[in-house]
């Protein structure tokens, strides 16, 4: 049975449609993703999954419990970690986990005994005292992290996990996410719209683009249909008909000057293809992405960086509103 | 016990960030101490109330004055709480939204308590020093006032918590709170008696559910009043009872 069903799930804010007709099944024990670009509707898929936001129409069961009928169900088996920084910056990061052991009607026993394994987990046992104003970025995503999974959730959720880090913290989230989910069994719901991310953590994922799924399936299948290579060219009147009769091309997508082509063998077949294009400005070749998959869909690409701002901005933004 | 762990976890929370906002605390106390000398010094010289002096007189409305403030003030914190997403890790727990809005109302009372507690202690302290006089304390009368100034702060703590529940900005909070409490105050007989006013004001002091605070409490500390004890109280239980429903609905409805 799978751990969570969607079925047909609509947001609507009035007269724009934020998610439209999402339906979905994530298996027991897997990372699930949800990959998009800005505005895509996943931070309002998950708003709904958690019960914080009621859909306009469509249902969806979180470990067999209705997300309309029975919210209470759902927020015993989550956790999550949400898009924007949610906790409390004038306590200390073990206050932060001790209001939350309380929040989850933990006993004082285990309790604290969680609050040592998350730190330890999430690398802050020697910060645990610190206020968490005075954390950098990261660590506050690890608090939250080390905070969403403390009541030992069936499912957690995290929103973006890694938007406006820095590398290496990046690298480090990864880590603890794929440690939590072989050592914790959770099943895990991420959201991104970073492609690597996904494509190193994700079991499965979700392509979504203004609200719908455009694609669902492993990130290597995802790739599998994109096929053979991609080729970049840069080019300025492309004779595109000649192109597409070369028969190891199997895919063309033209935007801005760019033509990008899924080819078979592309080391092979290059020559090839430049003798019928003639002069290029310039090439590049490389196997596919999840970017090149997205672009297959849609026609577009994801942006890397959000619009507005990171995750460490949106702190600076909040500390000088304060 | 799932709940009543949500309440506590509130509480705790709320009683931790009070305990951190020192120069809040500091204002709070200093403040209405300032009120009562500088003020009530000034004006006490010009005014006469028969039968009691003016610092007297007005005591008992500047402790009102302070719950007040500091009450409906509480609510803008969840505004905040909003603004920085907490709301949303304290929303999605499995605790009741009643439980959430009565672990708000404990924790803002417990701050606005504590002031009271100091400021009688410090009325008792000018009284001794004979810095102030015509005050009469004694165990009897401070465990009344107290339990009025109790009643006094959950209501006006619900009353914040209900504007601060359904506003999005600590700007917007801030607009409505003065609007209300302003004239609260200033209705409510705090500085001066109010059979003094004008008398198309009056139906508006009546309306005004401070009065009765203020009036209760001069009752007990001063031994003067308009109205009795009984009747204060039964008016300030009726309007507690009210603001305390509307503020589960208000938590209720609210969104993230
Ligand atoms: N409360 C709201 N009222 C009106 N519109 C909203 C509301 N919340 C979200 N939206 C809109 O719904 C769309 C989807 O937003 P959502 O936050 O789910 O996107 P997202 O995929 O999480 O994007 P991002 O990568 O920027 O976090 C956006 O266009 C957003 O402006
Ligand atoms: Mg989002």
């Amino acid at each position: 049975m799978p751990i969570i069903k969607t079925d047909n799930l609509i947001k609507k804010f009035g007269d724009f449609t934020a998610v439209n007709g999402l339906s979905l099944e994530v298996n027991q024990g897997e990372i699930f993703g949800l990959l998009g670009p800005n505005g895509a509707g996943k931070s309002t898929t998950l708003m709904m999954l958690t019960t914080l936001l009621k859909p306009t129409s469509g249902t969806a069961r979180v470990n067999n419990f209705d997300i309309v009928a029975d919210p209470d169900g759902v927020r015993k088996s989550i956790g999550i970690v949400f898009q924007d920084p949610s906790s409390d910056d004038t306590l200390t990061g073990y206050e932060n986990l001790k209001l939350h052991g309380m929040l989850y009607n933990m006993p004082a026993e285990l309790r604290e005994r969680r609050i040592k394994e998350v730190l330890e987990l999430v690398d802050l046992t020697n910060r645990k005292d610190d206020l968490v104003k005075n954390y950098s970025g990261g660590m506050r995503r690890r608090l939250e992290l080390g905070r969403g999974l403390m009541h030992h959730p069936k499912i957690i959720f995290l929103d973006e996990p890694t938007l406006g880090l820095d590398p290496q913290s990046r690298e480090n989230i990864w880590d603890y996410i794929e440690k939590l989910s072989k050592e914790e069994r959770v099943s895990v719901i991420i959201t991104t719209h970073y492609m690597d991310e996904a494509d190193k953590l994700c079991d499965r994922l979700a392509i979504i683009d203004k609200g719908k799924i455009v694609a669902l399936d492993s990130p290597t299948n995802l790739k599998k249909v994109v096929g053979g290579d991609v080729i970049n060219l840069k080019i300025k009147n492309p004779d595109i008909e000649s192109i597409k009769k070369l028969d190891f091309v199997k895919n063309i997508n033209s935007k801005d000057g760019t033509l990008s082509l899924s080819v078979n063998n592309a080391n092979e077949n290059i020559s090839e293809l430049l003798a019928v294009t003639g002069r290029v400005e310039s090439v590049e070749l490389h196997s596919p992405t999840l970017n090149d998959v997205f672009l297959h869909y849609t026609g577009r690409e994801i942006r890397e960086e959000s619009a507005e701002g990171g995750w460490s901005e949106r702190i600076i933004n909040y500390r000088s509103k304060k | 016990m799932n709940e009543i762990n949500g309440i506590l976890a509130i509480w705790y929370r709320e009683f931790k960030v009070f305990l951190r906002e020192k120069s809040r605390i500091v204002a709070s106390i200093v403040n209405p101490i300032l009120w009562l000398l500088v003020f009530g010094g000034g004006l006490g010289s010009s005014v006469s109330i028969p039968g009691v002096n003016y610092q007297a007189f007005i005591f008992p409305g500047i402790l009102t004055q302070s719950v007040l403030f500091s009450s409906i003030f509480f609510g803008v914190y969840i505004v905040w709480d909003r603004k920085i997403d907490f709301l949303k890790e304290v929303l999605v727990a499995p605790i009741s939204r009643t439980s959430i809005f009565i672990g708000k109302v404990i924790g803002g009372s417990t701050d606005s308590m504590i002031q009271s507690v100091i400021l009688l202690l410090v009325g008792l302290a000018l009284e001794n020093f004979g810095m102030i006089q015509g005050i009469y304390f004694s165990p009897y009368s401070i465990l009344l006032a107290l339990i009025i100034l109790f009643i006094t702060t959950v209501s006006f703590v619900s009353l914040g918590l209900i504007i601060g529940s359904q506003m999005e900005s600590p700007e917007g909070f801030q607009l409505i709170s003065s609007f209300l409490v302003f004239p609260l105050f200033f209705l409510s007989g705090a500085l001066f008696p109010i059979d003094k006013l004008p008398i198309w004001i009056k139906p508006f002091t009546l309306l005004d559910p401070l009065t009765y605070a203020v009036d209760a409490l001069r009752n007990v500390i001063l031994g003067i009043s308009q109205f009795s004890l009984m009747f204060d109280l039964g008016i300030m239980l009726v309007f507690l009872v009210l603001v305390i429903l509307l503020g589960g609905l208000a938590f209720k409805r609210m969104k993230v």
